[in-house]
């Protein structure tokens, strides 16, 4: 799940140098967009892939929309690039709660996301499964985009020596604002998923922000700019954070133990190997 | 990270620097109007929402002091953003530590104001160092992201509520039994607001001696290239270090202020990366590297995000159209795109458009006299 969060912010920074403090609300805006969407659907099991749908695209269309008109102007001038997504983030926050109020809105979903399977004697909420395939549906495509076809060599190469491959006769710019966009359809889908499968169908202006440390987190661990690293930090983070907050947080006080352990993660392992776990030495 | 911030805070070249006795007129009359500020018995419309009286009925004072508790926080930031060039997204811890660690030796200790302020800045300085040493380590991102791993471990042990020392998610609230009678009460705005004042006047001349000293020269080499600065012999790791925890103190000593001022800690408005944000928004909006635009950036976000959230919920306001009324409605919207544009079009922020009109006015009179 954690992948799916980072996945869009690790694309944006580690191909643009963009650290997209936006991103946050990204995810929110995917979710509200799938509540809007899901709320107006006749309620069948064929409507949650049209929601997800929507959410994808609401986030690619505010991501384009802000490459476009923010980032653009701001190459060359890295630290107001991420200035500028962090005061998007406050504005775009600040807009949603007065649109929806500060309260949590339920999205309708379709018992075959809501319900739970038993394999053996473990009973498992078929939202995972649904988190899972998409996770590693979304890991699958952006390696193969970013491989395989000319767009992606094209990013690889403009990431590389944007001036260079300037100099070759081919628009850096758009296939910059692809990155976004695809960033941003990733964050909306994220959001949406993370909205099912971890609060319970709900959602609220104030949640993209919260995930949006534990996705840095996640980015900076598996190494900046690699897809693999951060599939591979998601899913330490993940297991970190769970099982110390399962053994250790049951005491009274402690609750707050998983988190602390995975920011006190990310202090150790930038502070032993600053590149994260499968970095680019620069 | 390097010579991020000299490009950020472009100035056009300053005029030839005006006689001393000159430049001392403007902060004596800024600082005269703010000491005097409370005997003002009038509303001026837009800026004082009503009379200033001894119970503060309209809370002018109130905000004024908050505003003076940010400004003192911000002041520490750009000593290490703006002076240094270390972007840091864990300035809240420091405010925090200077909050909470006040907060809990009044308030379950039950010490007496000066030893447990003593405390205070006394614990803040030795984690600075220790923090301010491992991080320091790495630069760049990295050193953004872990000052805001420490400063999030900050948060969740704060909301964790250990031994039931920070009152958990629900917040502290400091006791007054043992402060001072001119700090309690009704009539203790005053006081308070004046004491802010002096605190905030005190670290800016702190700060104004630490920029402009010799180690102050040193920390604007190693913003502009620290590479330049390490093969000029100077040591890049003393000198961040020292701004490190110069500026982390100043934090602690504004969250000092704000827990005297507010009377109430709680871990969302003082611990969170929220926080960190705001700080980081009233100095760039400021303009980051110069010391009294931190001042004016910190003054002008809290007074607009408390303003404007009395503005809302005047009855008049709620007459207006949806479409206008949602977006004004909240703070943060507008202070996000009041920061945004700032950023697109005036990156020096409010010191860098008052350098500009400065220099367009000492043009047109050179003009005029050709």
């Amino acid at each position: 799940m954690y992948f799916l969060v980072a996945s869009g912010l690790s694309l944006i920074y580690g191909l643009m140098g963009v650290l997209n403090f936006a991103h946050g609300v990204f995810l929110t805006l995917g979710a509200y967009a799938a509540w809007e969407v899901a709320g107006r659907l006749p309620h069948s099991p064929a409507g949650f892939p049209v929601t997800a749908l929507v959410a994808a695209l609401a986030g690619a269309a505010v991501a384009a929309l802000t490459e476009l008109l923010l980032i653009r102007p701001l190459y060359g001038r890295p630290l107001a690039q991420i200035l500028i997504t962090i005061g998007l983030d406050l504005a775009l926050v600040g807009l949603l709660l007065g649109m929806f109020g500060s309260n949590s809105r339920a999205i309708a979903v379709p018992s075959w996301v809501s319900g739970v399977t038993a394999i053996g004697s473990v009973r498992i909420p078929d939202g995972d499964f649904v988190a899972l395939g998409t996770g590693l549906a979304v890991l699958g495509v952006l390696s193969w985009f970013l491989r395989r076809t000319r767009y992606g060599i094209i990013i690889r190469a403009g990431a590389e020596n944007r001036d260079m491959v300037r100099a070759l006769g081919i628009d850096v710019g758009r296939a910059f604002t692809l990155v976004f966009t695809v960033g941003g359809a990733a964050a909306g889908l994220a959001g949406l998923l993370n909205s099912v499968v971890f609060s319970g169908s709900l959602v609220d202006p104030g949640q993209g922000d919260q995930l949006l440390i534990f996705a840095f987190i996640v980015v900076v661990i598996g190494g900046l700019g690699s897809i693999a690293g951060s599939a591979a930090a998601a899913v330490l983070v993940g297991l970190v954070q769970v099982y110390v907050g399962f053994y250790a947080g049951s005491g009274a006080g402690l609750a707050q133990l998983g988190n602390m352990s995975v920011v006190l993660l990310l202090a150790v392992v930038l502070l032993v190997r600053p590149r994260g776990l499968l970095g680019r030495t620069t | 990270m390097t010579g991020l911030v000299s490009r950020l805070t472009i100035r056009s070249q300053a005029a030839p620097p005006a006689p001393v006795s000159r430049r001392w007129i403007a902060p004596t009359v800024v600082l005269g109007v703010f000491g005097v500020l409370p005997f003002a018995g009038f509303a001026v419309p837009w800026v004082l929402p009503g009379p200033v009286d001894v119970v503060d009925s309209a809370g002018t004072l109130e905000v004024l002091s908050l505003g003076f508790a940010f400004a003192i926080v911000a002041l520490g930031f750009d000593v290490l953003f703006g002076f240094t060039g270390l972007l840091s997204f864990g300035q809240v811890l420091w405010f925090a530590t200077g909050v909470y660690v006040l907060d809990i030796a009044l308030s379950v200790w039950h010490w007496a104001l000066l030893p447990a302020l003593a405390v205070t800045l006394a614990g803040g300085l030795v984690l600075a160092l220790v923090l301010g040493a491992l991080c320091l380590r790495v630069r760049g991102i990295a050193f953004a992201m872990v000052t805001l791993a420490f400063a999030q471990a900050g948060y969740y042990l704060i909301e964790d509520n250990p031994h039931g020392l920070t009152g958990g998610a629900v917040g502290l609230v400091a006791s007054t039994g043992r402060l001072p009678p001119q700090l309690v009460g009704v009539a203790s705005t005053r006081n308070l607001y004046w004491l802010a004042l002096v605190v905030l006047v005190v670290i800016y001349a702190v700060t104004w001696l630490a920029t402009e000293s010799v180690t102050g020269r040193a920390w604007l080499a190693i913003r502009d290239s620290e590479t330049r600065a390490d093969v000029l012999g100077l040591r890049p790791f003393r000198l961040k270090l020292a701004s490190f925890v110069l500026s982390s103190m100043i934090a602690t000593a504004g969250g000092l202020v704000y827990l005297l001022v507010v009377g109430t800690a709680a871990p969302d408005s003082v611990a969170s990366v929220t926080v960190t944000v705001s700080i980081l928004v009233m100095v760039v909006l400021g303009g980051a590297g110069t010391r009294w635009g931190a001042v004016a950036g910190a003054m002008v976000y809290v007074y607009l995000q408390q303003y404007l959230l009395k503005i809302a919920a005047e009855p008049s306001f709620a007459s207006l159209p949806a479409p206008v009324r949602v977006p004004l409605s909240q703070p943060d919207f507008l202070l996000g795109m009041i920061f945004i544009l700032f950023v697109l079009f005036a990156p020096g922020g409010i010191a860098g458009l008052a350098d500009r009109a400065k220099a367009a006015i000492a043009g047109r009179s050179r003009k005029g006299r050709h």
